[in-house]
């Protein structure tokens, strides 16, 4: 009988120690890695064609931080505009309107479909399609109309080409966000008076940036690299400076090094600032747990006294 | 101040609501019992026109629910309207559904707000009062996941009763809870029948209907089996149906 009862010990009980289970698997894997990492490692350093001088030499070059600036400026401003552009094309796609609701369908469509590069040369090129833009009343008087290939910069259209086809990605971020948001919610939203927009501003979206917020982190990393691509279109950016130096002088992997340097560099900086971001929203998720696991430990215990 | 004439839902194909006609008088607690999938939350979810209805009228209050009578036609309300008139009409489901994202106050104090305008510290000062109502005066700054059941739906109650509603809803407000939190939320709502509110509650206590209840409306397939007081209908059933029913929940 006595050994279907439950009891708590009384002391602190003895600790387990036990012979471990040997894993020489293991061992083998790791000697593996060492020898391959030093391998690499001793090729890297020991080449002396990789010219490590150089690449010192040019890793604070006045033309490459100036890139290195502009492509910055580059990530920044797409990446505003593009999550900018997705809460708006999200909120349109899940619109009662069927036209505004397609209107958004075919927009994600179109700029997922083509790619990146494609549209930057598009947009690069859009005077040989539009040569004057005309700012007025439609099918009426214009009061404005500047001349496409002034207006139009390569940095101009590096940042419409990249932007607006951030923002076809971050549409369907956006609304992953919204759509992870239990429909309750909605209703008890709609049953205190709140009306559509109000309760999409106050209730859904904030709810749904824990969802939003690690992708997007993704998506500013992955914009960091794709603006590379303008240096097609001649924007001077860090790839496209480093370019320009190699055609000179012809130290052409030094250069991409240097490049590659600044860009992990970069995609570092923002990996850590990603990393706080999952942890903040994350830790609100865990710690919620916690209160509610400590409180209802709390209330269990209470009746025995304890705690 | 609810009337329903032969009220018709029906989602796609399947009819939910078969002609449901039933009157709740100002300060009346009615209970809607009946197996699951008889549409008794549908029904509630057509009062405050959450859901819209295929054919019948509905009345809250005297006034046609999401429409305007005019002549013989009927115009859709603008959603202006409709949330002006949901906003008089609370609400409690039976998953709480509160806002993770605020606390207990933010909860009470947002609808207020944001709809009706109200002042954030005379929103604030109306929201402790009632959640000091329902027993939660200490838990003004805990978000709900630090709650128990039956405290959420407290908080939920307290979120109607912010708005001032002349009708309450509560649907199945007991059958998410642990049996040994249910106590406290009946415990509220009883309260508030006491204090003159006029409440539809779907639910599965019969001993608050019992207790509680003015009228008691039993429903199955869409229709209305049998209604009146509850000593008559849960203590003396006259259908078969209804029988059955309190035989296996008793």
């Amino acid at each position: 009988m006595s050994s279907s009862e439950a009891t708590s010990g009384s002391g602190p009980p003895e600790e387990i120690r036990a012979v471990p289970v040997r894993r020489p698997g293991r061992w083998i894997a790791a000697a593996i890695v060492v020898v391959i990492a030093a391998a690499l490692i001793r090729s890297v350093v020991t080449n002396p064609r990789f010219e490590w001088s150089v690449v010192g030499n040019y890793l604070f070059d006045q033309r490459i931080l100036e890139g290195l600036v502009v492509t910055i400026e580059l990530t920044v401003i797409a990446m505003a505009i593009g999550v900018v552009l997705g809460v708006l094309l999200a909120v349109m796609r899940v619109s009662s309107n069927p036209l505004v609701s397609r209107a958004s369908w075919l927009y994600i469509w179109f700029f997922r479909g083509t790619p990146v590069l494609v549209q930057l040369l598009f947009w690069y090129n859009i005077a040989a399609l539009y040569p004057k833009l005309a700012l007025g009343i439609p099918f009426g008087p214009a009061f404005v109309h500047p001349d496409v290939n002034t207006l139009i910069t390569a940095f101009k259209a590096a940042v419409l080409g990249l932007g607006l086809n951030e923002g076809a990605y971050m549409a369907e971020i956006v609304r992953a966000g919204m759509i992870s948001v239990d429909e309750g919610q909605t209703h008890a939203a709609q049953s205190l008076g709140m009306t559509r927009v109000q309760t999409m501003r106050r209730i859904v979206l904030p709810q749904a940036m824990r969802v939003i917020i690690p992708p997007t982190g993704n998506e500013t990393i992955s914009m960091l690299k794709t603006t590379s691509l303008a240096s097609v279109i001649t924007v001077s950016e860090l790839l496209y400076s480093a370019e320009e130096i190699y055609a000179v002088n012809y130290k052409t992997i030094q250069l991409l090094i240097v490049a590659s340097v600044w860009y992990i560099a970069c995609t570092s900086v923002l990996y850590v600032g990603q990393h706080y971001l999952e942890r903040y929203y994350g830790r609100g998720a865990t710690r919620e747990v916690q209160a509610r696991q400590g409180l209802r430990f709390g209330f269990f215990s209470f009746p025995h006294g304890g705690q | 101040m609810v009337s329903a004439e032969a009220v018709h839902k029906r989602f796609g194909r399947q009819e939910v609501l078969k002609g449901i006609s039933l009157r709740v008088a100002p300060g009346e607690v009615m209970c809607l019992l009946g197996p699951s999938g008889s549409g008794k939350s549908t029904f509630l979810r057509c009062i405050n026109h959450l859901e819209k209805i295929q054919a019948g009228r509905l009345f809250v209050d005297g006034a046609l629910v999401g429409y305007r009578q005019v002549g013989e036609k009927l115009h859709e309300l603008h959603e202006r309207e409709v949330t002006h008139k949901r906003a008089e009409i609370g609400m409690v489901f039976q998953h709480f559904n509160l806002f993770p994202h605020m606390t207990a106050l933010g909860n009470v104090t947002c609808a207020p707000m944001c709809v009706k305008k109200v002042g954030r510290e005379q929103a604030r000062e109306r929201g402790a009062e009632l959640l000091a109502r329902v027993g939660l005066a200490d838990k003004l700054d805990a978000y709900p996941a630090q709650l128990s059941g039956g405290q959420q739906q407290r908080v939920a109650i307290a979120r109607a009763l912010a708005m001032e509603p002349k009708l309450m809803l509560f649907d199945e407000p007991t059958s998410a809870l642990d049996p040994e939190l249910v106590g406290e939320v009946l415990a509220v709502m009883k309260q508030l029948a006491g204090e003159g509110m006029t409440m539809i509650v779907v639910t599965h206590e019969i001993g608050f209907a019992r207790e509680v209840a003015d009228t008691v409306v039993f429903m199955d397939g869409g229709v209305v089996v049998e209604s009146g007081p509850p000593a008559e209908v849960l203590s003396n059933p006259r259908n078969e149906r209804t029988r059955a029913f309190l035989s296996k929940v008793l």
